[in-house]
C-alpha cells in the first residue's frame, strides 16, 4: 500500500507529473516555483527522462512545443513574469492544437513585483495571455495533495481535449508542506494520429501548424476549437461546496485563499451567520452553473482574492448580478487573514438585515 | 543553366517563391539530401516563420511550423523526444540570427544533435524588405532607407564566425548557391550536416548564401552578381568548425 509522504507542493507537482507518464521537462529557474526544476533535475535523469535548463522561458515552452508535437507528455513550470514570457508559445499550443501541462506559481506583480504568493494572473490564465481566440483548461489547487491530483488529471485533460492545461497555483500551495498521497494511476492512452513519428515512407507527412492565410479557413478552425471548448464546459467544470445547504452568504475564493476563507466561514457560523463557499477547482471552465444556481438562496457573495479583484468579474457574470459581489482582496504578496474575510462577511450580513433566523 | 530533377523528397506543391529566389535551390538540396540518406522516413523539420514557412508544405517528411526564431528550441524538444529521428531546421536570418539568436547560441552550445539551414538573404524577405541582422552596412532596406548606418544599426552578425568560438558544435560552414559550383559544394556541405547527425556528431549549420532578388530590387542575375560581388567578400565561404572527426567527452 502507498504511504503519505510530506512534501512541498512544487515537489508534488513534479513526482506527480513523473507518475503521470511525464519524461520531458523544460523549465527556467524563478522563485518561488524552482523547486519543480530542482526535483526533476534530480529525478528524470534516474528514469530515462529528459531534464532540460533551457535558456529562457521562451525557448523552454518551445522545446515543450517541440516535445508535444512529436507526441509525447512534456510540461514546463514558472512563476508570473516567465509565464508572460512564455505566452506567445502557449498561443502557438493551443493554435496548433498541442497538449501540455504548463505550471504558474504565481508570485506578486507587474513587473518584477516580488516573490510572495498571488493570484494575480487570473486574467492571464483564464483570458488567454496570449494572442488569438483560445482558452486554456485552467486548475486551482488549494492543498498539496491537490497539486498532485490535479498535475495527474491535467495531463489527462490535455490530450483529451488536445489543448494546453495550466495549473494555477500561488507562492503558498508551491511552498508549503503536507502529507501526500502518491498513487500511480492507469494513464489514459490517447492516440495521436497527428503527432510527427516520421513518415517511416508509410503514410503522408503530418503537418503541425497554426498558419492558415485563407480567412475563411482560418475561422473554421476556431468555430471548431470552441466546439470543442463547449465540451470541456460541459464535462470537466470542477468546484467544490463547502457548508452551501443553507448558506446565504456565499464566498467564492480559491487556492489559499480558499483555505483562509474555510477559517472565516467556520467562525461566521459559530456567530449564527448562515455563510458557505464555493470553490472553483477550474478557473476556466468557471463553475458559472453552480454560481447561477445558488443565487436561488444565497443573498450576497463575496470574492476573495490575492489580487486586486479579477475573479469577482466571473463571479458577477455567473450570477449576472441578481444579487450583490463584494470583493475583500489583498494583493502584491500578501494574504488576507481570517480575520478580514470574517469581517467582510459580517459587513455583509449586516448590510443585510443582521442574522436571520 | 542549373537543371534539377526533382526529388521525391518534395511534394507536387507549386513553390510560391519570387522568380530568382534561391529558396527554391536550397529546398531542393535539403530535399535530395533526405532522399540520398534514404531518411524521408525518419526526418522531421521545422519550418520558420519567414518566406520559408511554407517549407511544411514541400518536404515530404513530417513537418512543424514554429514561432519566428524559436526552431532551434522547437527542434530539441523533437530530438529529446524522438532521438532516433533526423531533426533539422530550415531558417532564415531574421529568424535565426535576430529574433531567434538566443535559441540559435544555445542549441549550438548544447551540441544538439540537430541539422541547421541558414538561409542568409541579408534581409527579412517575407514582411517586404526590411533590415536583418545581416544586412550589409550601407544596404539600402525600407527600414534602412539611406543605407545600414553602422554607428547606428551596427554591423551585420556573422553566424559562422561567431558560433564557432563555441567549444561545442560539431559543424559549422558557410556556402552559397549563386553559380553551378557554389551549388554543389552547399550540396556537399547540407548533406554532411545530416550525415552528422546520423553519426551522433551534434550539432551541424550551413550557412547558405542565398538571394532575394524581389527585396533587393535586382533582376535575378544581378542578385546572383550581388552574392560574389558584395556578400561573399564580408562573408567568406568556408568550413568555420568541424570537430566531426574527433571523439568527443
Ligand atoms: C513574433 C513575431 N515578430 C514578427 C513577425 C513578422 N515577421 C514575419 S517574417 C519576418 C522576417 C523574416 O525574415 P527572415 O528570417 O530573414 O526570412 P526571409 O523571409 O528573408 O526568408 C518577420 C519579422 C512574426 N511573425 N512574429
Ligand atoms: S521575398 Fe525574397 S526571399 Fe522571399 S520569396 Fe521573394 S525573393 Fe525569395
Amino acid at each position: 500500500m502507498a504511504e503519505k509522504v510530506l512534501m512541498k507542493g512544487n515537489e508534488a507537482i513534479a513526482e506527480a507529473a513523473i507518475l503521470a507518464g511525464c519524461r520531458h521537462y523544460f523549465g527556467y529557474p524563478i522563485t518561488p516555483q524552482t523547486e519543480v526544476a530542482a526535483y526533476m533535475a534530480k529525478r528524470m535523469p534516474k528514469i530515462g527522462g529528459v531534464f532540460l535548463q533551457a535558456e529562457s522561458e521562451i525557448a523552454a515552452i518551445n522545446m515543450v512545443y517541440g516535445v508535444s508535437s512529436a507526441g509525447l507528455r512534456c510540461m514546463t513550470s514558472s512563476s508570473s513574469p516567465g509565464i508572460s514570457l512564455k505566452s506567445e508559445g502557449i498561443s502557438y499550443l493551443a493554435g496548433c492544437d498541442l497538449p501540455a501541462l504548463i505550471v504558474n506559481v504565481q508570485r506578486g506583480g507587474p513587473g518584477l513585483g516580488g516573490i510572495q504568493p498571488s493570484q494575480a494572473d487570473y486574467f492571464q490564465a483564464t483570458r488567454g495571455g496570449g494572442h488569438g481566440d483560445y482558452h486554456l483548461i485552467v486548475l486551482a489547487p488549494s492543498s498539496v495533495q491537490e497539486m498532485a491530483d490535479l498535475t495527474m488529471d491535467g495531463f489527462d485533460l490535455a490530450d483529451t481535449y488536445r489543448m494546453p492545461t495550466m495549473i494555477l497555483a500561488d507562492g503558498t500551495m508551491g511552498q508549503m508542506m503536507e502529507p501526500v498521497l502518491l498513487t500511480e494511476r492507469t494513464k489514459k492512452e490517447i492516440e495521436k494520429p497527428w503527432a510527427l513519428t516520421g513518415t517511416g515512407k508509410k503514410r503522408k507527412h503530418n503537418i503541425v501548424t497554426s498558419l492558415s492565410l485563407v480567412p475563411e479557413e482560418l475561422e473554421k478552425q476556431n468555430f471548431a476549437r470552441y466546439e470543442r471548448y463547449r465540451l470541456v464546459e460541459e464535462n470537466e467544470t470542477r468546484y467544490e461546496e463547502f457548508m452551501m445547504e443553507d448558506a446565504e452568504i456565499c464566498v467564492v475564493a480559491f487556492g489559499v485563499a480558499s483555505r483562509v476563507s474555510r477559517n472565516a466561514i467556520i467562525a461566521a457560523r459559530e456567530m449564527g451567520i448562515k455563510a458557505g463557499m464555493i470553490r472553483p477547482i477550474t478557473l476556466w471552465p468557471f463553475p458559472k452553473k453552480a454560481l447561477r444556481q445558488a443565487t436561488e438562496k444565497v443573498r450576497a457573495f463575496i470574492s476573495v482574492e490575492l489580487s486586486m479583484g479579477q475573479m469577482i468579474e466571473d463571479v458577477q457574470l455567473a450570477t449576472q448580478c441578481r444579487r450583490p459581489v463584494t470583493l475583500c482582496n489583498r494583493a502584491g504578496g500578501m494574504i488576507p487573514d481570517p480575520e478580514q474575510i470574517l469581517a467582510a462577511i459580517e459587513n455583509t450580513s449586516e448590510k443585510m438585515g443582521g442574522v436571520l433566523v | 543553366m542549373i537543371v534539377f530533377q526533382k526529388p521525391k523528397t518534395l511534394t507536387d506543391a507549386p513553390f510560391h517563391y519570387c522568380p530568382g529566389c534561391t529558396h527554391g535551390i536550397i529546398h531542393r538540396l535539403v530535399a535530395e539530401a533526405l532522399e540520398e540518406l534514404d531518411i524521408e522516413g525518419e526526418a522531421i523539420g521545422v519550418a520558420p516563420v519567414g518566406c520559408a514557412v511554407f517549407a511544411y508544405n514541400y518536404f515530404t517528411c513530417d513537418m512543424v511550423e514554429a514561432a519566428h526564431g524559436r526552431a532551434p528550441a522547437v527542434a530539441t524538444g523533437i530530438k529529446r523526444a524522438r532521438p532516433d529521428k533526423v531533426v533539422f531546421t530550415y531558417q532564415g536570418d531574421g529568424d535565426l540570427a535576430s529574433i531567434g539568436m538566443a535559441e540559435t547560441v544555445h542549441a549550438a552550445t548544447r551540441n544538439e544533435n540537430i541539422s541547421v539551414i541558414f538561409v542568409n538573404n541579408a534581409i527579412y524577405g517575407m514582411t517586404g524588405g526590411q533590415m536583418a541582422p545581416t544586412s550589409l552596412p550601407g544596404q539600402v532596406t525600407q527600414t534602412s532607407p539611406y543605407g545600414r548606418d553602422v554607428k547606428t544599426a551596427g554591423y551585420p552578425i556573422k553566424v559562422c564566425e561567431m558560433l564557432s568560438a563555441l567549444d561545442a558544435p560539431a559543424y559549422i560552414e558557410r556556402v552559397a548557391v549563386n553559380s553551378v559550383k557554389n551549388v554543389k559544394n552547399a550540396k556537399r556541405a547540407i548533406l554532411k550536416a545530416f550525415e552528422n547527425q546520423m553519426q551522433n556528431k551534434g550539432f551541424s549549420l550551413i550557412e547558405v548564401i542565398s538571394a532575394c532578388p524581389t527585396n533587393w530590387g535586382m533582376t535575378p542575375g544581378e542578385a546572383l552578381n550581388w552574392i560574389e560581388e558584395k556578400m561573399i567578400p564580408y562573408y567568406p565561404l568556408g568550413v568555420y568548425k568541424d570537430q566531426t572527426k574527433e571523439e568527443k567527452p
